[in-house]
């Protein structure tokens, strides 16, 4: 019956792992960098961590991360509160005095202002990158990063190659420096693929008119504080601290899963050895 | 402690009880692969009532806070993060072993006579399970919860006349919202167990009454009795022998749940969805709303259908509406479309077996198309007769339908004329 079985679940095995199921982003047609998340490397957690907590976290609440999970990446509550908690609330009392009161190390991680106001501010408040890692994926973010460059068209003077027309604007444009975009044409699909391939690196594939289609890449222009390496480095550590912030409990989870599995092996040879025990008598 | 038993028995059958319904069931002995489905299933709906019970005490029914209590389990509630993908894992494993446990049925013949009660019961299983999941599935009030629970309830809104009415019945609202979470949260915690767990019971007493099939579509109870024990040939207790054997499939199971727990939990996807990381939000409509895995075939179905299939008939949605429930209730008359003089496939000829492999074919194809959109394989040349400028998806997935359906409809027929070969009297037994 193994003989029927086999194929069946083989074959619905590979169904369910054919890819991963769509991705939020569907945007245009992107040849990606390739990128890797490493949950174990604490010193690039850690300077995740201080990117997202001076660039990121102005804008934008990570609401159900607590500042003291972060010791989970090897830092005390101390360090936490020395350097990575900047912000606070005013608080009115009954008497009409407006208190500052600082954020504690066991408050989640809050953004200054209200999220209508902000909504009045950008058209659209920031979304809470709590769990973004887990919609959008850690290479798709790793790659929206390094997309950004100079458009005067637009109403913040960036664009982003992954994610066009982007109401963020470039907020690590002083590290990476500015890029601006180049395009170069071709006449079929397959042309412009195989270009975009070539390039190895970021590049965006889109139609053009006359059904031709164009590459777009980016080329520097003004350089930054961080050389090209060193920003990719950069942002790898940010995408790394945002993915894992989607999932704190992500090594404890790996770590319990070896264990359970071990135990598992273990239960399973003493009830197969059962089994045999008490069937060895049927005839 | 037998002193104990004899004051309980004297008062409530508790071994009689325990006796007809596993320690002296008797039961073939040449069981396979196939017949650890069925405990599993049992299994996993311990889990998730479990599982469930402790989630229930840290989420928050509350369109403003359910978002937030999932993340709270999933960060600050100890090992929360291990009771929700238990949960969400469990949910659908749940669909995968009551798949195969229904697939071993069409193998085996195990819907025919006298088992007819058990398959009804099992069916209603299936249909009362498939609401537990949605119900469950709006809970974590993220987009896809959100925009498939709205998909669903609309589909009621297509039924002539009542529709509008059944649909803002359902949701208790115009659009699904906190009132509808509310009630969802009811039915998935409380009203639809109850019914699960009495539909449960009600399958295992049908089958302990008539006695399990097996994979060669013998009945034991019509076998002489082995003067020895007292069983008849073929037959042997549950326990200790099954339970023995099911405990091994249990840990089998179990190491295959705890690798998608401890080290796949999303699924790539597919039991964890990524847009459903994103709260809900009623006026953002995602680009592509696909439901969970479990539901897909039928969805593909629901799309494939058109809207206007006759110049006189009007044109609505119902029609989709109407085949998708319809392939989901014709499961029931199973027993009396069956008109083969064997059960099991290991004597059923070509025919059975043939349109066997094309139904699990559709379904397994109708369930990939329902996971991707409709463009997915691009269209067909304007040029092309009758195709010209089709999906082709929805060509292929109206092909399977209709593959879906003729096994059912063509049963009769062709479990008839099937060329069957001898039933011997003894189980096949290495």
């Amino acid at each position: 019956m193994t003989k029927l079985a086999t194929p069946l679940v083989a074959i619905a095995l590979a169904l369910v792992l054919v890819a991963g199921a769509a991705r939020a982003a569907t945007g245009p047609d992107v040849q990606t960098e390739r990128f890797l998340v490493d949950p174990r490397d604490n010193e690039s957690l850690q300077r995740g961590a201080r990117l997202f907590v001076n660039y990121c976290q102005n804008c934008h609440s990570a609401k159900y991360m607590r500042y003291n999970r972060l010791t989970d990446i090897g830092l005390t509550e101390a360090q936490i509160a020395e350097n990575l908690m900047f912000g606070g609330t005013f608080e009115e009392s009954e008497d009409g005095a407006v208190r500052f009161s600082p954020v504690k190390v066991g408050d989640t991680m809050q953004v200054a202002y209200r999220a209508r106001d902000a909504k009045g501010w950008f058209g659209a408040a920031p979304p809470d990158l709590s769990v973004i890692s887990r919609v959008r994926g850690a290479e798709w973010l790793y790659n929206y990063l390094l997309a950004f460059y100079r458009d005067e068209q637009s109403a913040t003077g960036w664009n982003n190659l992954v994610f066009p027309n982007v109401g963020m604007p470039h907020v690590l444009w002083q590290l990476s420096g500015v890029n601006r975009l180049a395009t170069a044409e071709f006449p079929t699909h397959e042309a412009a693929e195989g270009a975009a391939i070539a390039e190895k690196r970021l590049a965006a594939v889109v139609p053009a008119a006359d059904h031709k289609y164009v590459v777009r890449t980016l080329q520097p222009d003004t350089p930054g504080s961080m050389s090209p390496v060193e920003y990719r480095r950069a942002v790898g550590d940010l995408v790394n601290f945002l993915d894992y912030m989607g999932e704190p409990a992500k090594n404890a989870r790996v770590r319990s899963g070896i264990v359970v599995l071990l135990y598992l092996v273990g239960l399973f040879a003493a009830a197969y050895w059962l089994k045999r025990a008490y069937w060895k008598d049927l005839h | 402690m037998s002193k104990l038993l004899t004051w309980i028995d004297d008062r409530f059958p508790l071994t009689a009880l325990w006796e007809s319904q596993w320690g002296k069931y008797v039961a073939p002995k040449n069981f396979n692969f196939w017949y650890y489905f069925g405990s599993l299933a049992a299994f996993v709906l311990v889990i998730q009532i479990v599982t469930g019970i402790f989630l229930t005490m840290n989420y928050k029914p509350d369109a403003a806070k359910a978002f937030e209590s999932v993340e709270y389990i999933m960060r600050d509630v100890p090992a929360g993060w291990l009771i929700r993908y238990m949960h969400s894992t469990g949910a659908s494993m749940f669909f995968i072993v009551v798949y195969l446990h229904m697939f071993r049925a069409l193998l085996y013949g195990s819907f025919r006579k006298p088992r007819e009660l058990t398959w009804i019961f099992g069916c209603l299983i299936y249909l009362t399970l498939m609401a537990e999941a949605f119900f469950g599935y709006l809970l974590p009030w993220g987009q896809m919860s959100y925009w498939g629970a709205q998909v669903i309830v609309n589909l009621f809104s297509t039924v002539p006349f009542i529709g509008p009415d059944l649909a803002l019945w359902i949701r208790g609202d115009y659009t699904v919202s906190d009132v509808t979470l509310n009630r969802f949260f009811a039915f998935h915690v409380i009203a639809i167990p109850l019914v699960l767990i009495g539909l449960v019971a009600a399958h295992l007493m049908a089958l302990h009454e008539t006695g399990s099939n097996n994979p060669d579509g013998i009945e034991i109870k019509k076998q002489p009795k082995d003067p020895r024990t007292g069983l008849p040939l073929d037959g042997i207790y549950s326990h200790p022998y099954y339970t023995v054997k099911d405990i091994v499939g249990v840990v089998v199971f179990l190491a295959v749940f705890s690798l998608i727990v401890f080290f796949m939990p999303e699924m790539g996807g597919y039991f964890l969805e990524h847009n459903n990381f994103i709260p809900a939000d009623p006026l953002k409509t995602p680009e592509h709303i696909a439901p969970v895995w479990y539901f897909t075939p039928y969805y593909a179905m629901l799309r494939a259908v058109p809207s206007e299939i006759a110049p006189f008939l009007p044109a609505t949605q119902f029609y989709g509406v109407l085949v998708m429930g319809l392939a989901v209730l014709i499961f029931f008359a199973l027993p009396w479309l069956d008109r083969g003089r064997v059960k099991s496939i290991r004597y059923r000829g070509w025919r059975y077996k043939g349109w066997l492999a094309a139904f699990v074919v559709s379904f397994l194809v109708l369930g990939y198309l329902g996971v991707v959109p409709v463009t997915i394989w691009g269209q067909f040349a304007p040029g092309v007769p009758l195709l010209g400028g089709a999906d082709r998806a929805t060509v292929v997935a109206r092909i399977f339908t209709v593959v879906y359906f003729l096994f059912f409809f063509l049963m009769p027929w062709y479990t008839a004329r099937d060329v069957t070969r001898p039933v011997p009297d003894r189980v096949t037994w290495p």
